[in-house]
């Protein structure tokens, strides 16, 4: 039986949120309301608290029946997209607000950064700053003292470390801040967004330093949007979606579920209408299944039924996109150059791509079809997996156990030749 | 190996909180670190960047002091046989402290919301911080009102009053708290007591027995009078500095004082069991 950091059970989180005054259009009305407003908001205001009465329509949950376990020193990333409560979730547990429902157990200290800097007091020091922050932090004061040094070396600020904060650049200030909050000694980190400050080179510092964190056997649960970096921290991903616990399971196809999403976004089918002579677009598929793993350095071949009626002049592009939305391959074909010059019936498009040698990891591809009307009309996104196999691994593509992110990973031929 | 299906007692366990809480002592001797780190910030910023630093804090009682003496001292509102500047200046002193811990503690809920929305420490921290800061300030002011002692000690007499100087400093602190810690649970859900605060702090004023002396009250009505926390904290801090009333006014001390145990043990109550929603309703 493994030994658990956190349970969480049954998290539910309720909030009021604001519906617009009922307006009266008759006079006397207009003065009732009036006259009874100081009551009104008396209630306004007491109900912000308070959640009881049913079908309360000012009710809204933030998150409902969440519950999953932690076992100690996993990195477990929370993604979502925006409202989705991962915040919320974070803030339970780090116990700024309270749940509605459910119970959270924790097993040992836990740290919680939320933001970067918080209690930092413009017209202090550096040093006075470090002690206030740290101790906000949870740390204790000989804690701080031991560990001053480092935290004032690794923020790069020991010129000006007696000098008001206020005085620092923003740059200068967020080190400071991330400094101290890097030098925690908590068993459970939680982190929230963390790394969304600072300039790229302070941002990779941050990215070193929470690896270095992982790497020490601590608990961390780490609340972002930047797929890449939870990417390369994380071992295991839990999804939320409005509120609800979508998906846990290992980040990869954590990842994958949360751009699923996005997939409603593009829907081609909507785009066709009446106007349209394009009639039904089908599934894409790779080497001609609905499998989506392929390996690095593999032909592929992507399929795309079409079934048409009397469209002219038709021309075709092919996108591969990679977790972040960046554009790895953009192919275009012009349909003269496909010998034909209207599309009727049902078709086959195809389109055969070489050895890509792309890196293990999550991508995205869609077609882009341009009719004469100008109309564009984009496919949904399919979802495929490169996966490593030994040649890869050979060649110290997963190193430690942890993925390098490069964008390509071809196999090289090395040699050694006595000169 | 000790047996496994034991379960581990968890450090901490969170669940929704309904109905009153009891204040957690050893949490807040765990946070202590915090509290008198916080004290210290409070201290040392008040005047940074200041030329007259530290004066400030007797700026405030001294002028206060004056424009009274000119405006009230001639109008007989005083006791006989007193000078009016030392009369007023014994109860400025504790008043500006009262005033300042009252309106900062107050306010310190919504003025700290930052921390309270990012970071967990007991909230009790937040309002009390400010009481405790402010008695530097109250430091300032009573040595310069041993200066005044000294310069006018022919105009009194000490006596062993001066003894209960420790008793009503804890007594001024605990109403202090209390009143604070009500007002600051109340003004982070309604924002109304953040306007409230200024005036009711005026009404406050002239109800004690600052500007006037409480010879003018007739007897049968002291003890009443006496609820009202103030008045028995003003007058008493007034014979134990300066011998004037000459006994300790006991019977306005202790109805001052229930009420004051009495809201500080209500407000901390009720604190706790608005705890919940601080961080949702900030």
């Amino acid at each position: 039986m493994e030994e658990l950091a956190l349970t969480v059970e049954n998290i539910s989180k309720a909030y009021t949120i604001g519906l617009e005054d009922k307006k009266s259009d008759t006079l006397f009305g207009a003065i009732r309301n009036t006259i009874m407003a100081p009551v009104r908001n008396f209630q306004n205001v007491k109900n912000l608290s308070n959640f009881s009465g049913k079908d309360r329509k000012d009710v809204i949950y933030a998150l409902k029946d969440i519950s999953f376990n932690i076992p100690k020193g996993e990195a477990v990333a929370i993604i979502g997209h925006n409202g989705a409560g991962k915040s919320t979730l974070l803030k339970i547990i780090a116990r700024i607000t309270d749940p509605s429902e459910g119970k959270i157990k924790i097993f040992g200290r836990v740290s919680s950064l939320l933001e970067v800097g918080t209690g930092f007091h413009p017209d202090l020091t550096g040093r006075e700053n470090i002690f206030l922050n740290g101790t906000i932090l949870g740390m204790r004061k000989q804690e701080i003292e031991r560990k001053f040094d480092e935290i004032v070396e690794f923020a790069g600020v020991s010129q000006y470390i007696d000098t008001p904060v206020k005085r620092y650049s923003s740059g200068m200030r967020v080190r400071l801040a991330f400094s101290v909050a890097a030098h925690l000694e908590a068993e459970i980190l939680l982190i929230d967004e963390v790394l969304a400050v600072g300039d790229v080179q302070f941002q990779k510092k941050c990215l070193g330093k929470m690896n270095e964190i992982t790497n020490q056997g601590r608990t961390v649960l780490f609340v972002s949007h930047n797929i890449g970096a939870v990417k390369e921290l994380c071992t295991r991903g839990i999804v939320l979606n409005k509120g609800r616990l979508e998906f846990d399971g290992n980040i990869k196809d954590s990842i994958i579920n949360y751009l699923e999403a996005f997939k409603q976004s593009t829907n081609s089918l909507e785009n066709l209408h009446a106007g349209h002579k394009l009639l039904a677009i089908g599934d894409l598929l790779l080497n001609g299944s609905l499998d989506l793993k392929i390996e690095p350095g593999k032909q592929l071949t992507v399929t795309l039924p079409i079934k048409a009626n009397e469209v002219d002049n038709p021309s075709f592009a092919f996108v591969i996109e990679d977790f972040m939305n960046n554009r790895v391959i953009h192919v275009r074909k012009f349909t003269d150059k496909l010998g034909f010059a209207q599309l009727n019936g049902n078709n086959i498009l195809e389109i055969q791509l070489p050895s890509l040698w792309l890196a293990p990891g999550v991508y995205s591809t869609h077609f882009r079809i341009h009719t004469d009307t100008q109309r564009k009309i984009i496919t949904n996104k399919t979802f495929f997996e490169v996966v490593g196999n030994q040649e890869i691994e050979d060649a110290g593509f997963f190193s430690g156990g942890v993925e390098r992110s490069t964008l390509l990973a071809p196999t090289a031929k090395w040699k050694m030749e006595n000169s | 190996m000790s047996v496994e299906n034991v379960e581990k007692i968890p450090h901490v366990v969170i669940e929704p909180k309904k109905g009153w809480q009891i204040i957690n002592f050893k949490e807040l001797r765990e946070y202590g670190d915090l509290f008198r780190l916080m004290i210290l910030r409070d201290i040392t910023v008040q005047y940074k960047q200041t030329a007259l630093g530290f004066s400030w804090a007797i700026i405030n009682p001294l002028f206060t002091m004056v424009v009274f003496s000119i405006i009230f001292g001639s109008r007989g509102l005083g006791p006989a046989g007193m000078p009016y500047k030392l009369f007023s200046l014994s109860a400025l002193v504790p008043w500006t402290y009262f005033n300042q811990a009252v309106t900062n503690s107050t306010n310190s809920l919504i003025t700290q919301s930052n921390i309270l929305t990012k970071v967990y420490f007991p909230r009790l921290i937040i309002p009390l911080t400010p009481v405790i800061a402010k008695l530097s300030d109250f430091a300032i002011g009573m040595g310069i009102m041993i200066i005044f002692m000294i310069v006018y000690r022919n105009d009194f007499t000490i006596n062993t009053n001066i003894l209960y100087f420790p008793f009503l400093t804890l007594l001024m602190i605990i109403t202090a708290s209390g009143i604070g810690m009500w007002l600051s649970a109340m003004a982070i859900q309604y924002r109304d007591v953040k306007f409230a605060i200024t005036f009711m702090i005026q009404i406050m004023m002239y109800a004690a027995p600052i500007i006037w002396s409480t010879e003018k009250i007739s007897h049968q009505y002291r003890i009443l009078y006496g609820l009202y926390p103030l008045a028995g904290i003003i007058e008493g801090f007034r014979a134990c500095l300066i011998g004037n009333p000459v006994q300790m006014p006991w019977d306005l001390i202790i109805p001052g004082t229930i009420v004051s145990i009495l809201l500080f043990i209500t407000g901390g109550l009720y604190f706790k069991r608005m705890e919940k929603v601080f961080a949702d309703v900030v």
